[in-house]
């Protein structure tokens, strides 16, 4: 690129040069393994120089922030305006405890809310069903109806304060009892600003939290979509997620290209069956990222993904509007990357993949606490994680300018290479008949599975190093605190969802219910009737029982 | 006189999705020679026992990561036995806090893993531990 | 007999503890299988072939419902292939009828191959007497699903439904795996895919180009569309069911119900011979050696392999 012929001749003589002098050092010295390569086994070579990026173009490739195609970031300003959002995932028990939780990480200087749901919510079933016993606010809030959730949001500043909730199949009904909680509150649903996961085609994909089949459930995505863009335009209404695509094993360009690949599927829907135009929606579209824990690959992912997108949204779906083309995103550092044995250890590594995130120029950032591999975090963990993300931005000087890494050869090199093997899974894919196409014949399950055993079993051959797993090992067990959930906590939230069956307006609830089941036949945007059944005091799994009854009931069909 | 073949379980109880584990898991079992039935996600202890029985499994392993294993370890155990399952072997794993160890091999759990854990070492255990029973 | 009781009273644990056994042979099995022999014949025998991807636990997954809404009980046999490198085995049909579980209607069974060709485990024939003497009214057998010479289901099935999807390039590949000869009727599942129209032309084609059919039945084609679809599912499902329980009705109206199972049992015959006759020669000939003395004559050329099978068939077959 900007390297004239003659300093190519010249440097590729320099290199010989070197790599002569490798060899003879190597034979004197042998090398301490065979393989360099990264966490997901892409190989990484001894240098790089000039010639390994000199066909990237600066002006097309490469640019400045905010301009086309955003690999050094969408913010001109960088993070130097404003540093990225700290939002600490979280929720546990009943909504009051989580409440609580929240006050505390809003006032230890946290900026944005983000909610962990317990598994009957996740899944769309109330505490009371039978396949929820025993997981009640385990593995985050438990919420039944709208009264829980006015729990939940009690003197949160909901037009001030950005919410991110976790939650996909149930997705429409959550988002409805935000929207319902604001109205509530006197604040116009223009004001309220957040996000919804809100992707099934990861859960098709990696995480396997399932209701309805692939169609109806990227059907109810866009019924979200074209509700948000045009009565919540500050809602993110969709992430778009690798970061459970690379907890269940993937690779970093796996990770890369099917996130990616599930965002074109996504606004081709939108765009098909809403007839809306890509930009109506498109600067609504956000993602979610895994931080893991090879530091330039992750970098490198981050970069290469704004660069795809851009040119996705501009010469793909034929975006006019550039902040379209802006891939904004969240991050969550890897849990899959932290350890049980030595836990101290993954604040390390925690704070590298936060370090990587910022370098890649995240929005908005997760770090995990090191206790998750055991638990939900306890409260001394929660604070350590929170405190990563504060040195990160104030200590170490790495917001002082814009993308500090572009430019290095190899960090150049390594974006190019993701995202040439990017495509060519994006195309590949499209051959298939898209995302949708490809799940049905178990690609990207079948690609996922194949990239976890192979990354076991160089785990258990120690050809990938875990510290204290199969290098440095110590019998000494580390002792540290965990969060313990009482397990009585079941009783309390039935008996409290028993109390708003008994006393809300039966038939009125009923009535909301059966209008809904009416839209989905119909195939009517389901928004409306959501937020009026659950100001009906309608259940989350009332809701989500109305769509498996219309649109059917999806089993995972496990590919191994 | 023929050898049994090991027949083993791998049983996804309760609502959580994280199957990498258990998949990783089958086919480590079926690489080390052992006839692997995988159950998929979301099975009530209820489903898991019934269909140990009808698979006549030598051993079922449970993985769990929503922390609900304090009530699904258990109650799938107190479902094989009461299906008449007395032989067939109960083992654990996923995000388990040490601290439930004790309670879990109280409730008849043969073995609980921790996270990791390498695959040879379960393997090895499996080996030791686990005797396709020939009463009959 | 105990035992023999235990599995005609439907005793889940027997059962599968005598499918093992027989597996594993056991010795004690196949005394166990003389006592049940005379239970059976009851049972409606369906086999699913087809090839890989095809759809065909899910299939039967909803068949099973289907059959259970009628009142029928089910047994269910899911072959899966062992691996020849490690012996070892991933028995993952069942994942696709985990929501029978619970039903004491539904007996689910998975087995592996070890190392049997054509679609099926040596287990399999014996595993379905004791579903048949269990009571089942239905035993459904899927085959491995490789696209291989799957064609052992015809020695054991009643009905062979063969499932097939579009756009796969099956249609050649069915053909040449001689799939299609064995079919009593095809699914031709996915069918809101495209390439449905083209393989219904090209197994309409294939079958008009047949003489004629054994009791004058013609493989009806069944299309069965995205299982999602409720409505149009549930029709094709309808269907099928139906369409089983036809073809069977045909075997008994045409008398040809003892030529199917004739065949089953000509095979078990050949397969109870072949064990009891043949195995214990072999054995003894090995143990002595008379093997490997034979074996040497062959390489001096001192005689010929015909000449020395005569002379042991003489000296035992005296016996």
């Amino acid at each position: 690129m900007y390297f004239t012929k003659e300093l190519l001749d010249k440097t590729s003589r320099m290199r010989k040069k070197w790599e002569d002098e490798v060899k003879k050092a190597v034979a004197k010295h042998a090398d301490l393994k065979g393989d360099w390569s990264t966490v997901s086994s892409l190989p990484i070579n001894r240098l790089y120089g000039p010639e390994d990026i000199k066909d990237t173009n600066f002006e097309e490739d490469i640019g400045y922030p905010g301009q086309f195609p955003y690999l050094r970031g969408n913010q001109v300003t960088g993070y130097r305006g404003r540093y990225w959002t700290f939002r600490m995932f979280s929720g546990f028990g009943t909504a009051k405890d989580t409440n609580q939780r929240w006050h505390q990480l809003l006032n230890a200087g946290q900026t944005g809310l983000s909610t962990a749901f317990d598994f009957p919510t996740l899944m769309g079933y109330d505490t009371d069903d039978p396949k929820a016993r025993g997981e009640c606010g385990k593995c985050g809030v438990a919420i039944d109806t709208l009264e829980d959730f006015l729990v939940l949001v009690d003197g949160i500043p909901m037009d001030k304060i950005t919410t991110s909730m976790t939650i996909n199949p149930p997705a429409t009904a959550l988002w409805a009892m935000y929207c319902a909680a604001a109205e509530i509150k006197g604040i116009p649903l223009t004001k309220i600003g957040g996000t919804i996961q809100n992707d099934m085609l990861k859960e098709f994909i990696a995480q396997k939290t399932l209701m309805c089949p692939p169609d109806p459930s990227v059907k109810l995505i866009s019924d979200t979509v074209e509700f948000g863009t045009k009565h919540v335009p500050r809602w993110n209404t969709i992430s778009i997620s690798g970061y459970h695509i690379r907890e269940a094993g993937s690779t970093a360009v796996q990770e890369l290209a099917f996130t990616l690949r599930d965002g074109m599927e996504y606004v081709e829907d939108v765009i098909r069956r809403k007839g809306l135009h890509v930009d109506e929606f498109g600067p609504r579209l956000s993602f979610f990222f895994n931080s893991h824990i090879d530091f330039f690959e992750e970098i490198a992912k981050m970069r290469a993904a704004r660069r795809i997108w851009a040119k996705a949204m501009r010469d793909r779906y034929k975006s006019t509007d550039e902040r379209s083309w802006w891939m904004r995103f969240h991050t969550q550092t890897a849990g899959c990357s932290l350890t049980a044995q030595q836990p101290y250890n993954n604040v390390i590594r925690t704070a590298t993949e936060a370090l990587a995130a910022v370098l890649g120029g995240t929005q908005s950032l997760h770090t995990n606490s090191l206790d998750e591999v055991w638990c939900l975090p306890s409260d001394f963990a929660v604070e350590i994680a929170l405190r990563t993300q504060q040195v990160i931005a104030e200590e170490t000087g790495v917001t002082n300018t814009i993308d500090p890494l572009a430019g290095s050869y190899f960090v150049e090199a390594l974006t190019n290479e993701m995202e040439e093997q990017a495509w060519d899974y994006i195309h590949k894919i499209d051959d298939m008949g898209g995302m949708v196409a490809a799940i049905d014949r178990g690609f990207p399950q079948m690609e996922l599975a194949d990239a976890a055993y192979k990354y076991q079993q160089q785990v258990d051959s120690s050809e990938k190093i875990m510290v204290g797993v199969n290098k440095y090992v110590t019998d000494e067990e580390q002792e540290i605190p965990l969060l313990e959930i009482d397990d009585a906590l079941e009783t309390e939230q039935i008996n409290r969802l028993n109390e708003v069956r008994r006393k809300r307006d039966g038939k009125a609830a009923k009535k909301s219910l059966d209008d809904l089941k009416n839209a989905c036949k119909k195939e009517e945007n389901v928004m409306p009737y959501c937020i009026e059944a659950v100001k009906n005091l309608c259940s989350v799994q009332e809701i989500c029982d109305v769509y498996r009854e219309v649109f059917g009931e999806f089993r995972d069909p496990a590919m191994y | 006189m023929a050898k049994r073949k090991l027949r083993i379980m791998v049983a996804k109880p309760g609502l959580d999705g994280h199957d990498r584990g258990a998949r990783v898991l089958a086919r480590c079992f079926r690489d080390a020679g052992y006839e692997t039935i995988y159950t998929g996600c979301h099975q009530t202890p209820e489903e898991i026992a019934a269909a140990a029985i009808q698979e006549d499994i030598d051993c079922v392993g449970l993985s769990c990561h929503s922390g609900a294993h304090r009530y699904l370890f258990p109650q799938t155990v107190k479902q094989l036995r009461e299906l008449g399952g007395d032989d067939i072997q109960v083992i654990g794993g996923g995000v388990i806090p040490t601290a439930d160890f004790q309670m879990l091999y109280d409730a008849g759990l043969k073995g609980v893993f921790t996270p990791g854990v390498t695959l040879p070492d379960i393997v090895k255990w499996i080996e030791e531990n686990i005797v396709p029973n020939i009463r009959d | 007999m105990e035992i023999t009781k235990k599995v005609r009273d439907g005793d889940v644990r027997t059962v599968s503890r005598l499918i093992r056994n027989i597996e594993d042979r056991i010795p004690g099995a196949k005394d166990t299988i003389k006592h049940i022999f005379p239970h059976t014949g009851k049972a409606h025998v369906i086999g699913f072939t087809g090839s890989p991807g095809a759809g065909k636990s899910t299939l039967i997954d909803c068949l099973v419902a289907e059959l259970r809404k009628r009142d029928k009980t089910v047994g269910v046999l899911l072959v899966d292939p062992t691996s020849p490198f490690t012996g070892g085995a991933i028995l993952g049909d069942r994942i696709r009828m985990q929501r029978h579980a619970l039903d004491p209607g539904v007996f689910v069974r998975s087995l592996a191959t070890r190392g049997a060709l054509g679609g099926l485990s040596k287990a399999v024939g014996d595993a379905i007497h004791v579903l048949d003497a269990m009571g089942k009214d239905f035993v459904i057998v899927e085959t491995v699903g490789t696209g291989q010479q799957e064609v052992e289901i015809i020695n054991h099935a009643h009905t062979v439904v063969v499932v097939l999807i579009p756009g796969m390039g099956d249609e050649i590949q069915a053909i040449k795996a001689g799939i299609l000869e064995i079919a009593d009727i095809f699914v031709i599942n996915k069918a809101d895919r495209d390439g449905a129209g083209k393989l219904y032309r090209e197994l309409m084609y294939m079958l008009s180009m047949a003489d004629e059919f054994p009791g004058g039945w013609k493989p009806p084609i069944i299309r069965a569309e995205n299982m999602f679809a409720a409505d149009s599912f549930g029709k094709s499902l309808h269907e099928l069911t139906d369409t089983i329980n036809a073809h069977y009705q045909n075997l008994v109206d045409k008398h040809l119900l003892g030529d199917r199972i004739l065949r089953k049992a000509m095979l078990e015959l050949n397969e109870a011979l072949h064990n009891a006759i043949l195995d214990p020669v072999l054995t003894e000939l090995v143990e002595t050696g008379d093997m490997r003395r034979m074996a040497d004559m062959l390489l001096k050329k001192e005689t010929d392999p015909y000449t020395l099978a005569d002379e042991v068939a003489g000296k035992y077959l005296r016996e």
